[in-house]
């Protein structure tokens, strides 16, 4: 039944399109022109529409920015996420600079240049001069903005690792796993060859650093106190995006990445801000298969003692897989 | 050269070796797959809208692509966005604009009788074809076609056990795009010799067209990276099918140890962004140049900074050669390689801020006429300046880590590249039907036409920029997994009704195309009273375009309204007069 509708509606809409087409035909003839010549009256009308439309699409854009306000970036809690937001305000202030003055500029000269059949246009095809400053302006300006966004990413990728926790994230299809490194804040060594049911990583349990190492499915952090997140990968590339950090890196099988920073912000402290379901997410954001959509793991930022309270709840390695039988 | 020989039906439509009847060829294939992939992104929008609930929609795909409630399934969603990207970069934005406007117009407008080798122009697009095929069979496949997104990045793209589509669909995607490589080989070699062999007398390069420039350069940057593209699927079907280990390393998966070690995948995506920037701008710089040539035509006044135009050209075209990083910001590069791709990256603004000021220049003081190929062409100026601009924050490594991989990509590309390129494409489909078909496209619908795709194509694709501001990462079946997003679900739908909305209006586009071929009014010779040669040349099609010599050239395409002649145009066939300046 809905087959035939859809069949039905299809036809009413080319039946629709032929009567116009037949009409603007039919008129045109009676008025003895070229149905497809533009004329005056045509090129008012699309001016008109330009700037109405045009009008309307600045209006939009408007509305989305307050309406949508919220949405742009949440609320940084890292130390060089507040660098990267700084930036981001920048650009996103030249961007909607330009954005606001060449678009009405477009659309209004569509407006204003509308053809009129005893106007000439104004023979221009190139000046020097103008061109000049419309090159060396972008340039100075990009200069600046290459130079702002360099300096960034030097703080963000530079940051100072000596005193931070270590702490791998692990991702395979679709899950992710923490490694907290221990009291020695060393991971002990892994090889994919390792991996059993029991050990999910791969740890290799000769080597003295691996003891302590202990496992989680959420992680949990302490505010203030830096963080050196090295990644793994076991069967295909993932990203550990924490949107709320400035934080992303690909996880890659044979491959180890790393990613430092700051946490400034509690778990608790986001929430009185930002409502009581707040959590901190680490996402899967490469495409990794079907359930890609769904490979989520918490991050808690907490204060020391809660931190002292919580590890000492997991066991380590060494419990885990040596005594354990 | 065509006068004597019989053409019959299989030379004139099939095996066709005249440039005019090749380019038909590819517009017609590339307007089937843009219709196959628009419903692609129809469905998976809805599933968007409407996670979990079944549609009328979903009839159009096989059975086996839903579960037993009518809905979707996640890795079919996958092989929908996978598909749609790959037709929409390859088939239609590549094939269906280069193939088209390269195959049409160079001849015309450079005063050729035909490309350099016609016959390599015939297998061009059989190749073409033959891929068509290939990959539109993938889609029947039982484990469905490939899945790993249009970038097809290993493992999950070399791994069958990773994701179904990773299987017999993935093996014909590589078939496919191979036999596509080749073809557009073909087709940009034939192109870059006939531009810079068969130029008529007095065609110099200062006097090509800016459609001319573009596509020179497109051909250009085409066969210099599609072959790398070509090594770097040989190496993934090496991986896939002879137990090399390339791109793979340390794998277990399903359970499953795989004896693979020392490969990168992060090898396969410098290889693939090696053509994937360029192939950026390989849809890119066509569609410019088909603006930059209506704009001129329509304003009634010349393109305005020709030689920064062409010198823009230029530079975009080599700068996209050292930027491809940027697609790898997060891959856990050496962060001073970050720096570099950045500064070259940014550096591209540059050309494009320049090509923005000379396209509103030659607009201003203008005798603008609206023609619906002239709406269009305003509407790619407006997409280049709004999908721009955001690269700005893209290609901003600092900024990228929040940005990357999320809905505020999705909406910059769609705007930059496929926006303006698709609005280019219609513009030159538009201003060149008449050249093609001897008979006019219906104005009023093609009116109609634009403003309802310009309406619907920034009502789908704005909103996505505040997605991804959110943090919504792109490809994901639904973004109910996270509580974080729940707010999002009214922009989706949004989303979604412009989405179908647009898809809509397209049929007024397919209805004027097919109609007009048949029953449109008769065009003139000149019915633009446009200046280069094309439209010199016969309203009937004959092959090798001029009946007698072919004309010469005695000054630049873009004298219109310029003072001192009778009428506000004057072709380029017309000798300067007696202490008349060139331009």
């Amino acid at each position: 039944m809905t087959n035939i509708l859809i069949a039905l509606v299809a036809i009413l809409i080319i039946a629709t399109l032929v009567q116009i087409t037949r009409v603007s035909e039919l008129l045109s003839e009676l008025k003895n022109q070229d149905v497809n010549k533009v004329t005056d009256k045509d090129n008012k009308t699309q001016g008109v529409l330009m700037l109405v439309v045009g009008t309307g699409f600045m209006v939009f854009v408007l509305w989305q920015l307050v309406a949508w306000n919220h949405l742009l970036l949440p609320p940084a809690s890292s130390v060089h996420g507040a660098q990267i937001d700084s930036l981001m305000q920048v650009s996103m202030g030249l961007i909607l600079v330009l954005f606001f003055i060449l678009t009405p500029m477009l659309f209004f000269f569509a407006t204003k240049y509308r053809g009129r059949k005893n106007n000439t246009a104004y023979f221009f095809s190139h000046n020097n001069k103008l061109e000049v400053i419309w090159t060396v302006v972008p340039t100075i300006v990009l200069t600046g903005l290459i130079i702002y966004g360099l300096k960034t990413w030097d703080i963000t990728m530079n940051a100072d690792t000596t005193n931070a926790t270590v702490i791998e994230v692990y991702g395979k299809q679709f899950q992710w796993t923490a490694r907290m490194a221990g009291e020695d804040n060393l991971l002990g060594k892994s090889n994919y060859r390792g991996v059993t049911s029991k050990n999910a990583l791969g740890i290799d349990m000769e080597d003295e650093n691996a003891a302590d190492d202990k496992l989680a499915r959420e992680v949990h952090l302490v505010v203030n106190q830096p963080v050196l997140l090295k990644f793994r990968s076991q069967d295909v590339i993932h990203s550990a995006f924490l949107p709320h950090f400035r934080v992303q890196m690909n996880c890659v099988p044979g491959l180890s990445t790393k990613f430092a920073f700051t946490p400034t912000q509690t778990t608790t402290e986001m929430k009185e801000q930002e409502g009581q379901d707040f959590e901190y997410i680490l996402l899967c954001n490469k495409i990794c298969g079907a359930a890609h959509y769904n490979m989520q793991m918490k991050f808690v930022v907490e204060t020391q003692e809660e931190y002292d309270t919580w590890i000492a709840t997991k066991i380590t390695l060494k419990e885990k897989l040596l005594t354990q039988k | 050269m065509s006068d004597h020989h019989k053409e019959t039906f299989i030379t004139k439509y099939i095996f066709c070796q005249d440039h005019k009847m090749i380019a038909k060829q590819f517009l017609i294939t590339g307007m089937l797959m843009a219709v196959v992939g628009m419903l692609m992104s129809a469905i998976f929008r809805v599933q968007l809208a409407n996670p979990g609930e079944t549609s009328i929609l979903y009839n159009l795909l096989p059975g086996s692509w839903l579960n037993e409630a009518g809905v979707l399934n996640p890795d079919k969603y996958l092989a929908l966005v996978t598909m749609h990207g790959t037709i929409l970069v390859f088939w239609v934005l590549t094939a269906g604009l280069s193939g088209t406007f390269a195959n049409f117009l160079i001849p015309l407008q450079i005063g050729a009788r035909d490309m350099a080798s016609g016959f390599l122009n015939m297998l061009s697009y059989w190749f073409f074809f033959v891929a068509t095929v290939v990959l539109v069979s993938s889609i029947y496949v039982e484990s469905g076609p490939a899945s790993s997104g249009w970038t097809i990045y290993p493992p999950l793209s070399a791994l069958p056990q990773a994701i179904p589509g990773s299987g017999t669909g993935m093996t014909l995607w590589l078939v496919s795009i191979t036999l596509f490589v080749v073809g557009s080989l073909l087709g940009g070699l034939n192109y870059i010799v006939t531009i810079l062999n068969l130029r008529t007398k007095g065609m110099s390069m200062q006097r090509l067209p800016l459609t001319i420039w573009a596509i020179l350069f497109t051909a250009i940057l085409g066969v210099l990276s599609f072959p790398v593209l070509l090594s770097c699927g040989l190496l993934l079907i090496f991986d896939r099918s002879f137990g090399t280990s390339f791109y793979l390393s340390d794998i277990i998966i399903n359970g499953e140890m795989l004896h693979n070690t020392g490969g990168s995948p992060i090898l396969f995506e410098h290889l693939f962004w090696f053509l994937g920037h360029p192939e950026v701008y390989i849809i890119l710089l066509p569609a410019l140049g088909i603006v930059s040539e209506v704009i001129s035509v329509n304003s009634r006044k010349p393109i305005f900074g020709y030689k920064a135009m062409v010198g823009a050209l230029m530079l975009i075209a080599f700068l996209s050669f050292i930027v491809w990083g940027h697609h790898m910001f997060m891959t856990g590069m050496n962060p001073f390689l970050g720096s570099v791709f950045t500064f070259t990256t940014l550096l591209i603004a540059i050309p494009s801020a320049i090509k923005v000021f000379n396209y509103l220049a030659t607009l201003w003081r203008a005798n603008i006429r609206f023609t619906p190929a002239m709406l269009f062409a305003i509407g790619t100026v407006s997409a280049f300046i709004t999908g721009g601009l955001t690269g700005l924050i893209l290609g901003d490594s600092a900024l990228d880590i929040n940005v990357h991989d999320t809905y505020f990509v999705v909406g910059h590309f769609h705007i930059v590249m496929g926006l303006s390129a698709i609005y280019g494409m219609f513009a030159g489909v538009y201003h060149w039907f008449p050249k093609m078909y001897g008979r006019m496209m219906n104005k009023h619908l093609g009116y109609l036409h634009f403003w309802g795709t310009f309406i619907c194509a920034y009502g789908v694709f704005f909103p996505m920029h505040f997605l991804g501001l959110a943090g919504l990462p792109r490809r994901y079946y639904t973004n109910s997994a996270f509580p974080m997003f729940d707010g999002l679900s009214d922009i989706n739908s949004i989303i979604t009704f412009f989405a179908l909305a647009g898809a809509v209006v397209q049929t007024i586009f397919l209805f004027n195309f097919f109609y007009s071929i048949f029953k449109g009014t008769k065009a003139t010779q000149n019915p633009w009273k446009s200046n280069t040669l094309e439209w010199t040349t016969p309203i009937e099609r004959i092959h090798g375009n001029w009946p007698g010599e072919i004309p010469s050239v005695h000054r630049w395409p873009y004298d219109y309204s310029k003072p001192g002649a009778d009428e506000d145009f004057i072709p380029q066939t017309v000798p300067l007069k007696e202490g008349e300046k060139e331009h």
